[in-house]
């Protein structure tokens, strides 16, 4: 509508301040990033010590360790990204509850704590740690739980930036669980070298059906869009035709999404784990893109 | 007691005095506005008319702003002020993401987020907002909007056309507009052409967000 409007009026801001610069970085797509990876291979090593318990009790530590390893990249980027990281301890003293970011942030620190804990019972070193396999798996349970809220909260985060309608889908939350199965199931392909060919071929269809479900719904909002604000519709233009962000958005979208899925499907028929591997590989660079472009393609527009 | 502001499109000539007064009094950093003036030029020459639009924040009753700072930095004045305090923000920049209306920036100097206040230390004094006392044709009004015999009050109930930025947003902003139309009203509703700014040259200590 806004496009008639303009070609009528002929209205051209003639003096103003510059545009905003992008608010939230590259920064916040790492933190976006680790944050799937970190919670994804939890959600995929309790799948694996259910479904292929004698195989996967060895993967315990490994993964909980690059679970660590990940939360921490991801609180990391965070700091990183705040303009007063020394006062990060205002959210601990002076919560606002009504923040998704409070809200997150005390999630994220207990989620820290279990994983330690999950570390402690998966540890063997003398007479000093002792594996306590029931201990993990009991408290694995509870982790997977606080998993889910660890990995939706930027769903909640990006829907309270009520100035980028683009975010404001129920589908934001969707993107995030997937992004979380895609990336947890890529890791654990490469990092459970040992694994059957049966249980990597599963966490390749957990993958593929993550992918598949992913690219569904960005295409859906690609074509859709538009019909629901008019903002929208003018934030989708960066990724079409020769927007600026078009290129980098099917990049991403090829990919994260359909090399890997037609890959997974090559490796079932030759029963290849190499080209797992390579799917697995491509599809977590492939999700820093999507994410990437996500995130900056609002914040392009002008709010004034 | 509910502060509010009206800008009676009709009479503003942008001169761009309120800015300024607005940025000695705050000591607003170079390159960031607390409140800027936008020229909109509309149709073809020689059919031709220049608008000018005063932007700030609206203080909004349901502030999107308040709601994703997670220290309570954005907070609401028993008169209805949304306020910062510049000491609690952690520069997380939500609220700059959250603002519908670009009214937040960073401030490069302090790296902490910063808005118009209505000019809360001197309503706390009984003045009035620095804007409104420099602006020579007095289209900036501001007072009670729980006072029916406040001057707003009296805009409201006797204008027909007045209205809000972004509606749709349900933030029910307490800054109102008399006389503007899509154009001013509605950033999509114009082109920006590549240089059209002020000081968009500055290199130097840029600002996250908001307008520089
Ligand atoms: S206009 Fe923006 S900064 Fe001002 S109260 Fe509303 S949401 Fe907050
Ligand atoms: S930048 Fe400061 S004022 Fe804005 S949401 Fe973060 S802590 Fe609150």
């Amino acid at each position: 509508m806004v496009h008639e409007t303009l070609a009528a009026t002929h209205a051209v801001v003639t003096l103003d301040v510059g545009l905003p610069g992008i608010v939230w970085p590259w920064l916040v797509t790492i933190n976006m990033w680790a944050k799937s990876i970190g919670t994804g291979v939890i959600f995929m090593l309790f799948y694996l010590l259910k479904n292929y318990p004698s195989e996967s009790g060895n993967l315990r530590f490994p993964t909980t360790v690059v679970a660590i390893v990940f939360i921490h990249i991801f609180l990391l980027f965070t700091l990183a990204d705040l303009h007063q990281p020394l006062r990060m301890w205002h959210i601990f003293f002076y919560p606002h509850w009504t923040s998704a970011i409070t809200v997150g942030a005390w999630m994220a620190t207990i989620f820290v704590g279990l994983l330690f804990a999950l570390a402690f019972f998966s540890a063997e070193y003398g007479k000093i740690l002792k594996k306590n396999d029931a201990a993990f798996d009991k408290l694995l349970f509870w982790t997977v739980l606080l998993a889910i809220p660890v990995t939706l909260y930027t769903a909640a985060l990006m829907s309270q930036a009520t100035a980028r309608e683009l975010w404001q889908m129920p589908t934001e939350t969707a993107q995030m669980m997937l992004a979380a199965l895609l990336a947890g199931s890529a890791t654990m392909i490469l990092l459970g070298k040992n694994l059957s060919y049966e249980a990597k071929s599963s966490l390749g269809v957990i993958l593929g059906l993550s992918a598949l479900a992913a690219f569904i719904i960005y295409q859906s909002e690609l074509v859709f869009g538009p019909m629901k604000a008019e903002e929208v519709g003018a934030v989708l233009e960066y990724i079409k035709g020769n927007g600026e962000y078009a290129t980098m958005f099917w990049i991403g979208q090829f990919v994260a999404y359909l090399l890997p899925i037609l890959l997974i499907t090559l490796s079932r028929v030759g029963r290849s784990e190499s080209i797992l591997q390579l799917a697995a590989i491509l599809a977590l660079v492939g999700l820093w893109i999507v994410k990437h472009v996500w995130l900056i393609i609002p914040q392009l527009l002008p709010m004034s | 007691m509910q502060l509010g502001f009206l800008v009676d499109l009709h009479l503003c000539m942008g001169c761009k005095g309120c800015e300024i007064a607005c940025k000695v009094e705050n000591e607003v950093p170079l390159s960031t506005w607390r409140l800027r003036v936008k020229y909109v030029d509309v149709g073809v020459f020689p059919e031709t008319k220049r608008t000018f639009t005063p932007l700030r924040c609206n203080h909004c009753e349901n502030a999107p702003c308040e709601r994703i700072c997670p220290v309570s930095a954005l907070h609401y004045l028993d008169n209805g002020i949304v306020n910062i305090d510049k000491e609690r923000c952690i520069g997380c920049a939500g609220c700059v993401m959250a603002c519908p209306y670009g009214a937040i920036y960073i401030d490069p100097e302090t790296q902490t987020a910063d808005k118009c206040t209505y000019c809360a230390h001197r309503v706390a004094s009984s003045m009035m907002p620095a804007c409104v006392v420099a602006c020579p044709v007095e289209a900036n009004i501001f007072g009670d909007l729980d006072d029916p015999i406040s001057n707003i009050s009296k805009y409201i109930q006797s204008n027909s056309d007045v209205q809000v930025r972004k509606p749709e947003k349900g933030t029910n902003p307490h800054h109102y507009y008399v006389g503007g139309g899509n154009v001013q009203l509605n950033p999509l509703a114009s082109e920006r052409v590549e240089g059209y700014s002020l000081f968009n040259k500055l290199t130097t200590k840029m600002p996250v967000g908001g307008h520089h």
